[in-house]
Order: C-alpha cells, then structure tokens, then sequence
C-alpha cells in the first residue's frame, strides 16, 4: 500500500527544525515517523503525519516549500536478519531503495520502515509476490 | 618621467585644437563608412559639418556597448578587412563577444600608449617586466606587452595564472617590474610565502596593474607586502584596451586621460546630460585617432569623475579617479565582467527554478567569490537530496560555461531573498563594504 509523506525544505539555520515542529503541533498534527537528511546548506525533512494533506497546506500557507512523495511503509520480521530478508528480495528482483527510515510503533510482531523506491507501483507488486507484508495510509496515520 | 614630452605636456589650448581637428577627421570618416553611423547621425539631424567646436561632441548620438553586440562581429568596422592586423574581443555577456580590431597604426598607438603608461609607471629599458596580464583575446596581455617593449624593457610573456612558476621566475629571472590584476598580485604573495620567498628581498620595484577595481587601501597592502610601488592603469578593449588612462609614480593620484587619442566625457546616466569637470557621472570616450573600429561617445558605464587641476608629474591630461561603480550593475569578479542578468537567463531556462536569487560577491583571501542564491520553489524541490545537488552543480555548471566564472550555487528557502518595493536588489557586494 502507497502512504504519503510530506518533505519539507529547510535552510540549515538554527531553529528552522523547531518552527516547523512547533507549527505542525500548534495545527494538530502528529508525527508519525520521519527523517532528516541533509547537506552543508540545506536539508530535507520526510515526514509521516496522521494528517498529510493538512500538514502538507498548512506549511504551504506558511511559506515553507513542501512536496508529497508515496512512499511505502513495509512490515519487517522484528529478529536478526529481518531486514536483510526484505533487502534481498528487492535486490533479487533489482528494486532500487532511494531511502529508508524506520517508524517508531510496531505492528504485531513487526518493526515498520518506510521505503521510498524509484518504481514504487514494482516494488509493491515484488513485495506482495513474497509474502511481505505492506500497511496501508489509513492505518499508519493513525499507529 | 615621460615617454612622449610633446603631447603629454601640451598646452591645453593645443590640445584642444589638436582634438577637434582630430575630432572632425573622425566624424566625416565615421559617417563616409560605418552605416551605423551615417544612420545614427541622420536619425540625429547631425552632419559632420556641424562639429565646429568641441562644444558640438554632444550634439553627436552615443554609441552602446548593445550596438556592438548588435553589429556584431564587424559591423562597426571602418576599415576593409585587409586591413586589420589584430582582432580581440571581451567577454560577451550573452555568449556573443564584443569584437574590436586594430589596424597596424592602431597596434602602433596602442604600443605608444602604454610605452606611456609603463614610463609613467617608472619602468625603463633594462627593465625585467613580467607580465602576467593574459594573453588571448583578452586586451589585457598583448596590450602591455607591446608598450614595454616598445621602451625598451625586457618582457616575460607569462601571461596569468601557474602561481608556483611566476614566483621562481620572479626570483630566478631578476624580474624589476610585474604587470598583472591587483588581486592576483595579492594571490601571488601568498603563493610566494609558501614557497618561502619573501617578495621583498627581490629586485621587484613596481606594479602595473588594472582590469579591476581596487581601493587604496589595497595598494597599501601590495605596496607593503611586495615593497613596491603599485601603479593604477585603466582601459576597456572597446576603446582600446589597458592604457586609455594611467597613474603617474609621482602623484599616483588619478589616471591621466590620453587625450591626444581619446576624448572623455562625464554625463549624467539618466538625463544624458554633459556634466561639468569634478562632478561624478558616467565616463564617455570618443576615439580619435583608432581606424579599425572608432566610437563615438562611447557609453563606458563607468562611473568616475575628472579632475583638472594639474598634476605635478607635469602632464596637461586630465585625470580620472578611480572608478567607483556602474552605471549598469556589471560585476567585475576575477577580472570577468558579469551581469546578473547573465545568471538570470541561465536560471530561467532551468525548468522550475524561481525568478528570485540574488548574488552575494565578496572577498576570501585574495579571491573574489561568487554565491548564487537561488530560493526553492515546488516545482524544483525534491524529497532526494542527489536531485537538488544535481540541480546546484547544474546551475554552478553553465555559469562556468557561459559566463566563464566559478560560483557556488545555494539553495534557499522561499521568502527568504529580500523583497523590494522597486528594483530587485539583486547583489550584495561585501567587497564594497570591507
């Protein structure tokens, strides 16, 4: 299942992490998972909230520049070699990970980490093919 | 000292007279064969026979560095081809260069030009000039060249750039005079300190140096650090090249204007206006003696004013002061002219990026640099960190192609560029500021 996160650009200046998160609390929003990837100017803030398209307006209206991006949150057996055995079945079938971060709640006896792939309609049906486990938006905003 | 006692040192009446007579040869020559001019005359009311005096230069139309661009490359040229015997041209800012050409008498002025310039300077035969001016078509390194040698000095080609092998040549070749941009003279102490020469324990006695903007304070520092005198020279290759104007070694107090060649005009770049001597306006040169490519009130975009008062080298010239911007927002940054409407086009045609940037200059060490912000829309941003550096080393790319500077392109976040309620501030320049 797709899920939608919501990236964000951020100038490397102090204090601009702390206006998004103040102003995505102060609207409602809830974190469910995200990431931080940067560079020496710049970094990017990947999101998952319990309210995508809310968040994604509200930091528009604000000046912020913000994209969507359908990501995939996958169920990773929760034991040593867990996610080496998601990893070798998108390499066998040449799945490219762009990037991936873990979520913070469990689901069952799984850990969940959202993939972003290059061809994520493949990667799904790749995934699905060999039995791993995918968890839909509807869910995962609200974990 | 003086190369050429006759025709620096005329009386100002002389001078004047020989300037009109010069003046009207040009016109009715200008008009007999450059089509550009006939018609700019035409559409002006002016026939050659109008100029009866000096006063009448401003009845006569400008020329733009655009008309050269649209005449490009040899549309304003007074002469057939065959005979010219040099061509060089300047960095263009729309990829096409602005193209001058020089027949065998204007190689021969502008020899004698500089042979003033470098004599001005205090270079003599027996000198060892290096001359670290480049070479190409760049007005910048023939230019000098041929005026030391036409005085005798012996002159080291080595044109800019290979710091390493400029400082062993200074100190294995007994060089006495260098010529090169006042930045890289900077540059090239530095390179010498690590190579463990201290300038100062060398032969070197002076500095020509132009192509840039500098301040006072940074002849202070070339003078304390090399233990010379640094001299400021002036020249654009549309009117000449280096050697338009030049300090004297006595005063180093303002470029005398070679007025037997050029005459300078200061207007007021709004009104067009003819603004008076001391008043600070944009320089206007019409060439008086060049035969290949003459201008008429050529619109420089420079903004200096001329002083009058002698000077006690003895020259009648009259000097300018060093120029203290533009009257267009042309940056110089390592010698290379740039518009930021240069960078603008580059941006526009890079899908997605947003008509707001803004260039910061500024000075690290003895460099120029170049940041170019430009603010993230939706439409360029990427939740992948490679797109967006892909994007910046894109930009940083074709602004080294195109333009021929090295710039560091930065991301910013939208809004963040200031606004304003007018024109677009779009440089900072905190060379100015320091």
């Amino acid at each position: 299942m797709k899920i939608l996160q919501i990236s964000v650009f951020i100038e490397n200046q102090s204090g601009r992490l702390y206006e998004v998160t103040n102003l995505l609390g102060k609207n409602g929003i809830n974190i469910r998972a995200l990431s931080l990837a940067d560079t020496s100017d710049f970094g990017i803030l990947r999101l998952i909230v319990n309210d995508p398209e809310k968040a994604h307006s509200m930091l528009r209206e604000n000046g912020f520049t913000v994209g969507r991006t359908e990501v995939i949150a996958v169920e990773v057996p929760d034991k040593p070699g867990g996610l080496a055995s998601v990893l070798k079945v998108l390499d066998e079938n040449k799945i490219n990970v762009e990037y991936m971060y873990a979520f913070v709640e469990m689901s069952g006896d799984c850990a969940v980490m959202i993939f972003r792939f290059d061809e994520t309609d493949k990667a799904l049906k790749v995934l699905s093919d060999n039995g791993i486990n995918t968890i839909e938006g509807k869910k995962i905003y609200g974990m | 000292m003086i190369w050429n006692e006759e025709f620096e040192t005329l009386p100002r009446e002389a001078l004047e007279a020989l300037q009109l007579r010069r003046l009207q040869n040009l016109v009715e020559r200008v008009y007999a064969t450059v089509p550009f001019y006939k018609e700019a005359f035409d559409k002006k009311g002016v026939k050659p026979e109008d100029i009866k005096s000096l006063k009448d230069l401003r009845k006569l139309p400008f020329t733009y560095k655009q008309d050269m661009r649209d005449n490009y490359p040899y549309g304003l040229f007074a002469v057939p081809k065959e005979q010219v015997v040099r061509i060089h041209a300047s960095s263009g800012t729309t990829g096409k260069p602005t193209v001058v050409g020089y027949t065998r008498r204007d190689i021969g002025t502008w020899a004698e030009l500089m042979a003033r310039t470098f004599t001005a300077a205090g270079v003599k035969k027996g000198d060892v000039l290096q001359n670290a001016y480049g070479y190409g078509l760049f007005t910048g390194g023939l230019g000098a060249h041929y005026g030391a040698e036409l005085i005798g000095a012996s002159v080291i080609p080595i044109s800019g750039g290979n710091s390493a092998k400029q400082v062993m040549i200074l100190k294995d070749f007994g060089t006495t005079a260098i010529s090169c941009t006042p930045s890289y003279a900077l540059n090239l102490y530095e390179v010498a300190l690590e190579e463990g020469v201290n300038l100062k324990d060398l032969p070197v006695r002076v500095g020509v140096f132009g192509a840039e903007p500098w301040t006072n304070a940074m002849r202070k520092e070339i003078e304390e650090k090399w233990g010379i005198d640094a001299i400021d020279i002036y020249g654009l290759s549309e009117v000449m090249g280096p050697g338009v104007s030049f300090e004297c070694v006595e005063a180093k107090n303002g470029m005398h204007i070679n007025e037997d060649h050029f005459i300078a005009e200061i207007i007021d770049p709004e009104t067009e206006e003819p603004l008076e001597y001391g008043q600070v306006g944009e320089l206007v040169f019409t060439t008086i003696t060049k035969e290949a490519i003459p201008l008429i009130r050529y619109r420089t975009r420079d903004i200096t004013r001329l002083i009058k008062e002698p000077c006690k080298c003895g020259r009648t010239f009259v000097r300018m002061e060093k120029v203290t911007g533009r009257s267009d927002d042309m940056l110089i940054i390592r010698g290379v002219n740039v518009f930021p409407s240069q960078i603008e086009s580059i941006l526009v045609e890079r899908k997605g990026v947003q008509p707001h940037y803004q260039l910061v200059v500024d000075r690290v060490g003895n460099l120029d640099t170049l940041e170019v912000q430009v603010e993230v829309g939706e439409e360029l941003f990427s939740d992948e960190i490679k797109v967006l550096q892909s994007i910046e080393k894109g930009i940083e790319k074709d602004i080294k192609d195109i333009i021929g500077v090295s710039a560091k392109v930065k991301l910013v976040e939208p809004k963040t560029i200031q606004r304003s309620e007018g024109k677009a501030k779009r440089v900072i320049d905190k060379r100015v500021m320091k």
